[in-house]
């Protein structure tokens, strides 16, 4: 059936991106460092915020701080009724079935140790197999490393190719009778590679094997929907989303999340306490123990409400262009070699110059005003696979343009004169 | 630019292309290993000390062109120098970094004060000290690598 709405999409003339109008949105973008204006290619660390996200924790705490849940006093409701309206717009943003399904967190990582040690403090026993990828985040590496080591079971690593693509054949042959739990990125932050999670996932139901993908990455650049991935965790931070800094998501299936176990326990998360016994909360509460970051929720509802507005199919749209022209760009500098080639990839140009440590190319990006990551990013281990001690990340958003690129390229012809 | 040439000198440069004393000291009776885990910098110093003098000094791994300069720069710096005046060139170089300038203490710091510059760089100190906190670190005969953070 074709709705009004679809059919009024599909008719619309297609709208150009006005990217000097979304920059106006965002007040970090319009100040200068070391003399030049700012450009700022570190989003995949931390994007900047926009105005309203702002404006809502200003307002939060000017008229309506209180505390949530508890209060019968109308300041507590007004708080209480925002930060539920938070989760509806999380629930949303990533399509899920239900509000019970959204559990806040403090980030990405905090939503990966949950279900590390929920799930994992249940199902995962001696000789069991978890998945994981050999371009992960540290923080989707760590907890598992723990619980494996905890739990004596074994930690799996599908291998890539060295365009940065994960082997899928290899990922089919790990899966099996032992396979507890599958842990991807959806895009990897070093590489910017976007796996085939749906195809992934797939793969692991077909042996009833649970997967939990971290969408830190993937949230401020893709149309996400847990429901048609079928994902059985989708985890992301709010500052990687626009939103403040210290809450997150984790999204967890019902059927999941009703029985696991309270990941860590205090107030709000409980139904009743007596000396004898205490009865936890109903989802999601049951997984929020204490005063939960209320400012956090309602900043991130409006960030998500933003970018939603913003028209995710043209900013997607928006941002590939700005990374083929990039990709193109770098190409062309004698010296600069791309790490992750990925056929599919989002917003993450990650490179090395020949002859030059990332450090010292980050200096010089700097006094040229471009702000970009140098490192390990918090991914070692494919840093190992691809023989190279740290890169160069400039990582894009869809407020960037041409002309800033242009810059970050011109600040390379710097480095390769400083070093020549 | 100009800013980027004075912590990017010539002599520095130099180093980094052609790093003097880059070897593991077959004799060597004083070795530490320093690591900063913020940029991956990995070095590895080696003496072959003989009654509170450096007769020889080496030095290995990977980093940025600053701590490869410093590391290579303090060892042409060091060799023949007894131990005490290692460590006092230590204080005097590592005041240069943080509170910048060379005044009074450039005489004794010689070609090193190229390495003033870094202190316009709050980032880039630890890179310039690594090589000298390992060294320190050597000398007291510590085991533990020594990290910048």
């Amino acid at each position: 059936m074709i709705t009004a709405r679809d059919a009024s999409t599909r008719l619309a003339p297609p709208v150009p991106w006005d990217v000097e109008r979304v920059r106006q949105d965002f007040p970090a973008l319009h100040q200068q460092v070391h003399g030049k204006p700012l450009i700022y290619l570190d989003n995949a660390a931390t994007s900047q915020k926009p105005q309203v996200v702002i404006d809502v924790l200003t307002a939060y705490y000017a008229q309506e701080n209180s505390n949530v849940h508890r209060g019968v006093h109308l300041l507590s409701e007004k708080a209480t009724q925002a930060y539920e309206v938070g989760r509806v717009r999380v629930q949303r943003f990533l399509n899920a079935a239900d509000t019970r399904e959204i559990v806040f967190v403090r980030g990405a990582t905090e939503g990966i140790n949950l279900v590390a040690a929920s799930y994992g403090r249940t199902w995962v026993g001696a000789g069991d197999e978890i998945i994981i990828s050999a371009i992960e985040h540290h923080s989707n590496i760590v907890p598992w490393q723990i619980l494996c080591e905890e739990k004596g079971a074994v930690l799996r690593v599908i291998p890539v190719n060295d365009d940065g693509e994960l082997l899928l054949d290899e990922y089919a042959r790990l899966l099996g009778a032992r396979t507890k739990l599958v842990a991807v990125g959806h895009i990897s932050n070093a590489l910017g590679t976007i796996n085939p999670v749906k195809q992934m996932i797939g793969l692991a139901h077909r042996q009833g094997v649970p997967v939990l993908i971290d969408g830190s990455q993937a949230a401020p650049h893709l149309r996400v929907d847990v429901r048609a991935l079928d994902c059985d965790f989708y985890v992301f931070s709010g500052h990687k989303t626009l939103g403040p800094t210290g809450i997150g998501v984790l999204y967890g299936k019902a059927e999941w999340l009703e029985r696991m176990p309270p990941y860590q326990s205090g107030g709000d998360m409980i139904a009743s306490v007596t000396f004898e016994k205490t009865t936890y909360n109903a989802l999601p509460y049951k997984f929020e123990a204490g005063t939960p970051h209320i400012a956090g929720v309602i900043g991130l509802g409006a960030a998500l409400d933003y970018l939603s507005g913003l028209g995710l199919d043209r900013m997607v749209a928006y941002e590939e262009e700005l990374l083929t022209y990039g990709t193109a760009a770098l190409r062309a500098i004698p010296g600069v070699r791309l790490i992750g080639t990925a056929k599919e990839k989002a917003s993450v140009l990650s490179f090395v110059v020949d002859g030059v440590h990332a450090h010292d190319v980050g200096t010089i990006l700097d006094q040229a005003g471009v702000a970009v990551r140098t490192g390990h990013h918090c991914a070692m281990p494919v840093m190992q696979r691809f023989g190279v001690p740290a890169t160069v990340r400039a990582s894009l958003a869809f407020y960037n343009t041409r002309e800033e690129l242009d810059v970050l390229v011109a600040g390379l012809h710097d480095v390769r004169e400083i070093f020549r | 630019m100009s800013e980027l040439r004075e912590l990017y000198q010539e002599v520095i440069l130099d180093h980094n292309r052609k790093p003097r004393n880059f070897k593991k000291l077959e004799w060597a009776n004083r070795t530490a290993e320093g690591y900063n885990p913020l940029c991956g910098d990995q070095v590895r110093v080696s003496l072959d000390v003989e009654n509170g003098v450096i007769r020889d000094i080496g030095f290995e791994g990977s980093g940025c062109a600053i701590s490869r300069a410093a590391a290579s720069m303090m060892t042409t710096s060091l060799k023949g120098k007894t131990t005490d005046e290692a460590e006092q060139l230590f204080e005097r170089f590592h005041h240069m970094l943080t509170a910048g300038g060379n005044g009074s203490d450039a005489a004794e710091l010689g070609k090193l004060t190229v390495f003033a510059g870094v202190s316009e760089f709050p980032s880039r100190v630890k890179c310039a000290s690594l090589p000298w906190h390992t060294l320190h670190a050597a000398l007291a005969g510590k085991n533990e690598p020594v990290s910048t953070e």
